[in-house]
């Protein structure tokens, strides 16, 4: 974990606290309390909740199914998109609002490839590794547009990203001639759903390698260190010899390679796209996820561990509520109430009455003592 | 001297486009052929979904320079665009305003003053509410004759139990009003007809997936899947075929989704689909008829005219039925 816990702002001692209020005070407490309430909700409401059982699918392959194997698995994508957005929140104090139009691109140009320009394709024109390369190339490319514009710019980031949110499926329609490609090829699925043999869905391993890949990027490079200190004063940064600019570009860069994986997970679990429908509003809930992880939408400090956590959070949500068949259409009220919550819970003045209230009862400890 | 010259021309020009519109609505008058009948056709984003696709195809396709047209294009699912840039095309003075409203109220201020223009309304694909006398003619599908057709056939089918899935189409359209009216009915009426879940996956494939999914890690039982587009059919047997649940001709669930795309009728053709409801997106040449005729001063018999849909069902589907419909 990059932050411990915090410094307490009370006079008091870290010894005179309780564990529990260290506990509280931790910035993986919401999401690991959120996870724990949704967890306990279904415990008592639905136990068979957390069944998993192994079935054939249609073509012979043992799979796990099950609601939990479902969040794995579904979250996959929002996942991968909530670690590149909590480096470009934390390096540029802004959100990238376009990623779900550039998952739209990133996966057009894949179907693209692998299609060689026919409407359907019994199997893949293209080597399908040489797609996806080209298809994280574009999608680089579509991050740094936006990255020079946050960067070189000086352009909000929610408004620099506008431009790719509003023309990026217009874009995406463009690249296939506003035909919906369909790969009929199993192996183009394979990454989507089952590799032959294997019951785990494949998403869920290409996101913990995604996860492993960043776990090692951010103990042994400077990514961490010089994306917090960019986020935190880029002034000063550009002082110490970093430069802010070529920092800010780069994780706008980086989210471009996890989108254009999010958009190749996306496109291969059914082989076709539908430009203004895939990932729609996936945006939101990745910037949620990094606010649910304890992340200031402002920049600076950040704990990646805790967006993944959220990400996996709002998955878990939305199934139990799917499963509970809430109308998928009233699906975003109840994602407002979470946001709400937490938007009133970092709010500077419920924070300080917190805080009193935390520091009245040790005063009157001390009293007594 | 330059300057002048510029002017001159200017001026020139402008007696020109004058003049020429003056012969337009000469023309327009007299019902002659003589120029290109200009045509503004407003539709929905060709995006949205395969039907929506192969609609707008049609509708470039046959409205060209070659066919006698000069037709301007728009695309928009947001209706308060779409009034906006009717308007601006009434002003243009097209002869004609061809529309596929993504709202089915609001309008009237567009018809009145297309009206006013002498600017001919005729309206494709989807309906509005309007006074029928407000517009030249409606070439649309009959949504609820659809989903009657497609309950008919399931009904059909015999079952001891329905136990199905019902995922919608975008609330509060057109064709999921009419898809959900037939099933909603015959589920009411019939004691054996259940509802294991409803819900809208807004045409999307990726929520159907989900939404099936989600019944299946349920372990409730079902055996229907009535899905109210393809591409939604399409992730809802995705999301059967991920748990080894057999569908179609000799499967277990009864798979059935409606439009008209090609790689659809090929699911139905090889039974892993049992039936799909035709929603025809070719209205274009329909249109093209309409206008010939109104500018040979022939009003068409009927205002409203449907086009001829049908259900095609796994045992009887046949290539040349793929061919002639799949689009």
């Amino acid at each position: 974990m990059t932050t411990p816990v915090k410094e307490p702002k009370t006079k008091v001692k870290r010894s005179d606290e309780s564990l529990l209020r260290r506990l509280t005070r931790h910035q993986l407490f919401i999401p690991l309390a959120a996870l724990a309430l949704l967890v306990l909700f279904n415990l008592i409401a639905d136990p068979s909740f957390f069944a998993v059982t192994v079935k054939e699918n249609s073509l012979g392959n043992p799979v796990l199914s099950g609601n939990i194997i479902s969040v794995l698995d579904n979250a996959s994508e929002l996942v991968i998109l909530a670690i590149g957005m909590t480096l470009v929140t934390a390096s540029s104090g802004g959100q990238d609002i376009s990623v779900g139009a550039a998952m739209a691109i990133a996966g057009s140009v894949i179907l693209r490839m692998v299609c060689g320009g026919q409407v359907t394709a019994d199997t893949m024109q293209m080597p399908l590794i040489l797609a996806i390369l080209i298809g994280i190339v574009v999608s680089m490319i579509f991050g740094a547009f936006n990255g020079a514009l946050v960067a070189y710019f000086k352009i909000q980031p929610m408004v620099a990203t506008l431009i790719l949110f509003t023309a990026g499926r217009s874009i995406a329609a463009w690249i296939n001639n506003n035909q919906l490609p369909i790969i009929n090829d199993l192996a183009f699925k394979y990454a989507g759903t089952f590799l032959p043999g294997i019951p785990v869905p494949t998403p869920i391993f290409i996101t913990v390698l995604v996860i492993v890949l960043f776990f090692l990027a951010l103990k042994f490079s400077n990514l961490g260190l010089y994306t917090q200190s960019v986020g935190i004063n880029a002034n000063s940064s550009r002082l110490n010899g970093l430069d802010p600019k070529l920092i800010k570009l780069m994780t706008y860069v980086i989210l471009g390679v996890c989108v254009a994986v999010a958009g190749f997970i996306r496109v291969s679990r059914s082989g076709s796209i539908n430009y203004s429908r895939i990932a729609e509003n996936i945006e939101m809930d990745a910037i949620l996820a990094v606010a649910l992880g304890g992340n200031a939408l402002s920049g600076g400090k950040f704990n990646i561990y805790g967006s993944i956590l959220g990400a996996y959070v709002i998955q878990f949500l939305t199934t139990t509520l799917y499963k509970y068949e809430v109308p998928s259409t009233a699906l975003p009220a109840y994602k407002a109430v979470v946001v709400i919550l937490l938007v009133v819970l970092s709010a500077p003045v419920v924070q300080e009455k917190l805080a009193s209230i935390r520091k009245a009862p040790a005063k009157a400890a001390k009293e007594v003592s | 001297m330059k300057k002048k010259l510029v002017s001159l021309l200017l001026a020139l020009s402008l007696v020109l486009a004058l003049a020429a519109c003056g012969g337009n609505g000469e023309d327009k008058k007299s019902g002659g052929s003589d120029g290109p009948i200009t045509v503004g056709v407003i539709n929905n984003d060709p995006n949205e979904s395969g039907y929506r696709t192969a609609n707008d195809k049609a509708m470039r396709d046959t409205f060209t320079e070659a066919n006698g047209y000069k037709a301007t294009f728009y695309n928009n699912n947001d209706a308060a665009q779409q009034i906006a840039t009717a308007q601006q095309m009434i002003q243009d003075e097209v002869d004609y305003l061809l529309l596929s409203p993504a709202s089915t109220t609001g309008w009237d201020t567009v018809l009145q003053d297309a009206q006013a223009a002498g600017t001919q309304v005729i309206l494709f694909d989807r309906m509005l509410e309007a006074d029928e006398s407000m517009y030249a003619a409606a070439v649309v599908s009959d949504m609820p004759a659809e989903g009657k057709t497609a309950v008919d056939w399931l009904a059909a089918q015999n079952l001891s139990e329905y136990n199905i899935i019902h995922i919608q189409g975008h609330m509060g359209s057109d064709a999921q009003l009419g898809r959900t009216g037939a099933l909603d009915e015959k589920v009411a009426a019939e004691a054996n007809w259940n509802y294991v879940t409803q819900q809208t996956a807004d045409w999307d494939e990726a929520t159907a997936k989900t939404i099936t999914q989600s019944v299946i890690d349920s372990g409730k039982p079902f055996n229907v899947i009535y899905a109210e587009n393809n591409g939604m059919a399409r992730g809802a047997a995705a999301a059967l075929d991920a748990a080894g649940i057999t569908h179609g001709k000799d499967g277990d669930v009864i798979v059935m989704g409606f439009d008209s795309d090609k790689w659809a009728f090929e699911e139905v053709l090889a039974g892993r689909w049992n039936y799909m409801g035709l929603c025809n997106p070719l209205q274009a040449d329909t249109v093209d008829t309409i206008i010939k005729d109104l500018e040979n001063g022939k009003a068409p018999a009927q205002k409203i005219i449907y086009t001829p849909e049908q259900g095609f069902d796994a045992a009887t589907l046949t290539q040349a039925d793929v061919d002639k419909y799949g689009t």
